[in-house]
């Protein structure tokens, strides 16, 4: 395992990008972090044993098993993007968590995009039974970057094993992203996702899918903002295919200016399963759109499914209770504004809910 | 300290108050009385300038300042509180967040957050979003602790009692007393105050001045509180405007 400090040549503009997303770049406080610059990669270290990272390609020559894990979760021929992935030239990072190892401290990855007209990735991230793993993935863009972000992972979450999943974004008006995601949890594991949008981008789109067998869980939350020039069109899929098997998906979305379709799918396939959706937007602005689509799908008589959304304007009647109590109409919609954000995210360690409350309380008051 | 002159009040183009008048000096506490839907709820609001509540005519002074357009954050600076009947859940923004606002304008510290949230049994909810799975009594604590905590001069509480069991009525009641300062004497009080209350559980604590019976939208009669009461008690209140009508 390689040992020592996170060494890196970003400049200091570009270091603040990378704290946006949560990348930190004191190894006290990551078990693991993998940078990657356009295809790249430039750190590869590990501080805490028991967590293997390393890059895609190098993953591939030492494990002649790694092969058969790729285009199991996704099918390579998905889509434009995901053939555009399956060729010479991509890299990405590999992950594990070794059988029965918990690492409470989260394991960095970050893709940054300097000046590729296009970073190609594919990622493979392993949960090994029993294993406990927290991941902090940090997607950012140099400002004047102009391209396209094409992720393919697949994620693998084993018999009982626990993973979280933290995607925090952070592009520019001139970069379209096009992550692809699929998630096969085993029996009893539990996957939590979490994504957070909150500055510009010119294009994203995506619908990451987590196929669950038998008492596995899967938790996914979303909060994102649109501002003015932004189109967003994301959602999460869960397909309930082993017996009592549970999803949950919420999303926050927020458009000022922007154009945001939010999606959610759960496929209800075996008994006793149980699937909950909750999509709500607030819109700021005048000239905003927001399209939430929740879909609801039973294919077995025995399956619990439901579904709430809510779109409109902040609740005129909570600004006014909040100003009877002194505070100005600016704060009070503030306060509301990052409550709705504040989405409460279950089995994070603090580091990481800390890394996301920081995003969100700052966008609070910049939304204003 | 607050006059309402000939005020007149529209929800959604619906009439709702005609010609009430009012007056409530430094010090006193006046109950207010009414059926269900007479406008009781519906005047408090007027008077903390709840935007939804039109005032079609009449004005508002308040300490000597005609506020019938301020917002209402600028009332509650002025001294105005209010304990809202139902007041909305507000989910992810957080009691102590509020609370820390209300500090502000009381004067109190952050420390006196917690003693207080305390005294009201409320310690455990300061990291809950407002109201959002309280209790029936907890809304009314709730309510209650943050118009301590604002320490206003003039205090509105609307059915402060209603659906509070009984312990917790002696603790609301204290509480209240104290807010409206009924625990001094006569001549040393120096804050007033409107309470709405169809049972009278808090007249026991707070000892009001005088009660005012709003009967569809308009100030239908005034005397004593306890009187009053006992009338709607014995004959309703058709039966009390009866009385009231002979005794004006
Ligand atoms: N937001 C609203 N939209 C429409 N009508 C309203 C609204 N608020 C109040 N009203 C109407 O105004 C009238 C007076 O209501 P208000 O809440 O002031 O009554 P109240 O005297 O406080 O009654 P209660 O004793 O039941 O609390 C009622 O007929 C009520 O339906
Ligand atoms: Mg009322």
């Amino acid at each position: 395992m390689p040992e020592g400090d996170i060494n890196l040549n970003f400049e200091s503009d570009e270091v603040e990008r990378l704290k946006e997303v949560g990348i930190e770049f004191d190894p006290k406080r990551r078990a693991a972090t993998f940078l990657q610059e356009d295809q790249s990669v430039k750190t590869v270290a590990s501080f805490y044993r028991g967590v293997e990272i390393m890059s895609i390609r190098e993953a591939l020559k030492k494990y002649d098993w790694l092969k058969d894990y790729f285009w199991k979760a996704l099918r390579r021929d998905q889509d434009d993007f995901t053939k555009e992935v399956d060729s010479e030239d991509f890299n990405g990072y590999f992950i594990r968590a070794p059988p029965n190892s918990k690492v409470e401290i989260p394991v960095e990855a970050c893709l940054y995009l300097k000046k590729a007209g296009k970073q190609k990735v594919h990622n493979v991230i392993i949960a090994e039974e029993n294993s406990e793993l927290n991941i902090i993935s940090g997607c950012a863009s140099h400002r004047s970057a102009i391209g396209m972000h094409i992720g393919v992972s697949e994620i693998f979450v084993k018999k009982n094993a626990k993973l979280s999943f933290t995607m925090i974004h952070n592009w520019n008006y001139d970069v379209e992203v096009r992550p692809r995601t699929g998630i096969i949890v085993e029996d009893g594991g539990t996957y939590i996702s979490n994504y957070i949008l909150l500055n510009p981008v010119k294009y994203v789109q995506m619908y990451p899918t987590a196929y669950l067998n038998r008492d596995a869980k899967a938790v996914f939350s979303s909060v994102i903002v649109a501002l003015e020039g932004s189109e967003v069109d994301v959602g999460s899929r869960a397909v309930l295919k082993g017996e009592n098997s549970s999803a949950e998906i919420v999303s926050r979305t927020i458009s000022k200016g922007g154009k945001i379709i939010s999606r959610g799918h759960i496929v209800g396939e075996a008994p006793g399963v149980k699937g909950h959706l909750e999509c709500r937007g607030l819109m700021l602005s005048e000239n905003g759109f927001i399209l939430a689509i929740p879909e609801l799908e039973a294919r077995h008589p025995n399956v619990e499914l439901s579904h709430e959304a809510a779109v409109g304007k902040i609740a005129e009647d909570e600004i006014f209770y909040l100003m009877a109590r002194g505070l100005s109409r600016d704060e009070a919609t503030s306060a509301i504004v990052r409550g709705f954000m504040e989405i409460e995210i279950k089995g994070l360690p603090e580091v990481l809910k800390m890394a996301i409350d920081q995003a969100i309380q700052s966008m609070g008051e910049k939304l204003l | 300290m607050l006059r309402v002159v000939n005020l007149g009040v529209e929800i959604g183009g619906r009439r709702i108050l005609e010609n009430v008048n009012l007056y409530i000096r430094e010090g006193e506490t006046l109950a207010l009385f009414g059926p269900n839907g007479s406008g009781k709820t519906t005047l408090l609001n007027a008077l903390i300038g709840n935007p939804s509540y039109k005032i079609v005519s009449g004005r508002v002074i308040f300490k000597k300042k005609d506020i019938t357009s301020l917002p209402p954050d600028e009332r509650a600076k002025m001294g105005m509180g209010i304990s809202f009947q139902t007041p909305p859940k507000i989910s992810g923004v957080k009691l102590i967040d509020v609370l820390k606002y209300c500090a502000k304008i009381g004067g109190y510290r952050e420390e006196d957050i917690f003693e207080m949230a305390k005294r009201l049994k409320l310690e455990d909810h300061l990291y809950r979003a407002v109201n959002v799975g309280f209790s029936g009594g907890e809304v009314k604590r709730s309510e209650i602790l943050q118009l301590m905590l604002m320490n206003p001069d003039f205090v509105m509480l609307d059915e402060p009692d209603s659906g509070v069991d009984l312990e917790n009525i002696v603790l609301l009641g204290e509480a209240m007393k104290e807010l409206l300062e009924r625990n001094k004497k006569k001549d040393e009080r120096k804050k007033a105050g409107i309470i709405i209350t169809h049972q009278g559980y808090i007249l026991d604590y707070v000892d009001a001045d005088y009660g005012v019976v709003l009967y569809r939208g308009k100030v239908a009669c005034m005397g004593d509180p306890a009187d009053i009461l006992r009338q709607i008690r014995k004959y309703g209140y058709e039966g009390c405007m009866e009385k009231c009508l002979k005794e004006i």
